[in-house]
């Protein structure tokens, strides 16, 4: 686990399949992520033991980009995923299939929508 | 002054309504993408330029024979505020509308560079946890989705090609490395800066239907410019496939045409598309009947001509008393 990236990522998959396996559950709480990522590692290579204060560091990231939500009401506060992997795919393709004015100017697809028109002229032009 | 400012207002006339118009409609283009590019920019350079132009030029006659001694004038005007320097209402007004135009296109062209920014970002940040690099190819990255989908997503030096897991079942390899190039070959060129300036001409002018006009024949010519690199290494017939199989969204049977079923696999994700556009119909005809590119004269008319556009209007602001 290198850079900052590395660690949201790890962060949100365990938070990802804590909500896919019990998605009524309150969250977890910093330290109980830590295990849980440590366990997850623990087969990796470096299993160098994380600190409780980078984990929050990285959850804050994650809540300053809308992808995990805080429990406020008890401490020490619970963190869960805002939505599930499944749904933030949807958005992403969402964002890349969809028609958005400017979209061609934010990322460049290899073939862009196809319209019932264009699929016709293009049936037109694979046939003649 | 006066006929300078006539003569910048007619350029501009002409920039922003036949020119785009019969440029769009014409067949070279696909020809020689790389000087059609340069054309529409000169276009869109010369048209601004112009419009501004003409505005000030107007606004500044009482003060001076050309620009510059338009400018000095409004200068010590504004310094020593002596009232007798003849602008009336009308100049004043002239010279405000150059400086709102002015103000206007280049906070258009920054918020607009602002928003992709952001949209970027924010997708990016989605993909680094969504998705997984490639085993295969530097720089590139996977995701799980069952739609075949192949895009870059430019950013200066953190660019990636995002490729689905339907597309990497659907293609064989030399397919895929035909997408590959053409990807690579939009964040080589750097076409998203051409994409982003087009994209603000459009939301500055909105009014202006010829501005949309202009960004989608823009993003058109770059896929042909894109394409244009995929065939140095892949064959035409690879490439052509390629196109047809992810447009179609599915591989069609032996011996059938490659008709069957196109259509998006994402439609059932969008509303109606925003506009008709023929982006992929053209970019096949061109692959599938290739026409000779345009010869080296023929390319550098184009290129002397889009001079020229540049180049009138810059005379017509600064040459010294047009109008004695």
């Amino acid at each position: 686990m290198a850079t900052l990236g590395d660690l949201e990522r790890a962060v949100m998959d365990v938070l990802w399949s804590q909500n896919a396996a019990d998605p009524d559950e309150s969250g977890l709480t910093a330290n109980e992520l830590r295990d849980l990522l440590a366990q997850a590692t623990a087969d990796g290579a470096d299993g160098k033991e994380l600190a409780v204060t980078t984990v929050l560091t990285v959850l804050s990231r994650l809540e300053k980009k809308g992808l995990v939500q805080r429990g406020r009401d008890i401490r020490p506060h619970r963190y869960r995923a805002v939505t599930s992997r499944e749904e933030h795919t949807v958005e992403l393709m969402h964002e890349v299939l969809g028609s958005a004015p400017d979209r061609e100017a934010v990322l460049a697809r290899f073939i862009g929508t196809v319209t019932e028109q264009e699929a016709e002229a293009l049936r037109k032009i694979l046939s003649s | 002054m006066f006929l300078a400012s006539y003569l910048l207002a007619a350029l501009a006339v002409i920039l922003a309504w036949p020119a785009p118009i019969l440029l769009s409609r014409a067949r070279w283009t696909a020809r020689s993408p790389e000087s059609a590019l340069v054309l529409w920019q000169a276009i869109a350079l010369a048209g601004g330029l112009s419009m501004i132009g003409a505005m000030l030029t107007w606004g500044l006659e009482p003060l001076g024979d050309n620009l510059l001694q338009g400018l000095r004038g409004l200068t010590s005007l504004l310094l020593d505020g002596s009232p007798d320097a003849g602008l009336d209402l009308i100049h004043v007004f002239a010279l405000s509308a150059a400086l709102l135009l002015t103000v206007h296109l280049v906070f258009t062209l920054l918020l607009t560079y602002y928003k992709i920014r952001k949209q970027r970002s924010r997708h990016r940040d989605l993909l680094n946890l969504l998705s997984s690099p490639s085993a295969d190819s530097p720089r590139t990255l996977v995701i799980n989705h069952p739609a075949p989908v192949a895009y870059c997503l430019p950013g200066g030096g953190g660019s990636v090609t995002v490729l689905s897991n339907g597309l990497l079942e659907l293609l064989s390899p030399d397919e895929l490395q035909a997408v590959m190039t053409h990807e690579k070959a939009h964040l080589d060129q750097r076409h998203d800066l051409l994409l982003w300036a087009f994209a603000a001409w459009r939301s500055a002018l909105p009014w202006l239907p010829t501005s949309k006009l202009a960004r989608t024949a823009v993003n058109e010519l770059t896929e042909m410019l894109a394409d244009d690199h995929a065939l140095k290494t892949s064959d035409r017939e690879t490439l052509v496939r390629a196109i047809a199989v992810v447009a179609a969204g599915e591989r069609p049977e032996a011996g059938a045409a490659v008709t069957a079923g196109v259509g998006d696999p994402a439609k059932a994700l969008l509303g109606a598309a925003e506009t008709e556009t023929f982006v992929t119909a053209h970019r096949l005809r061109r692959l599938l009947s290739p026409v000779p590119a345009l010869g080296r004269a023929a390319q550098s008319a184009v290129l002397l001509g889009s001079a020229l556009l540049l180049a009138v209007p810059t005379v017509l602001l600064v040459a010294p008393g047009l109008a004695s």
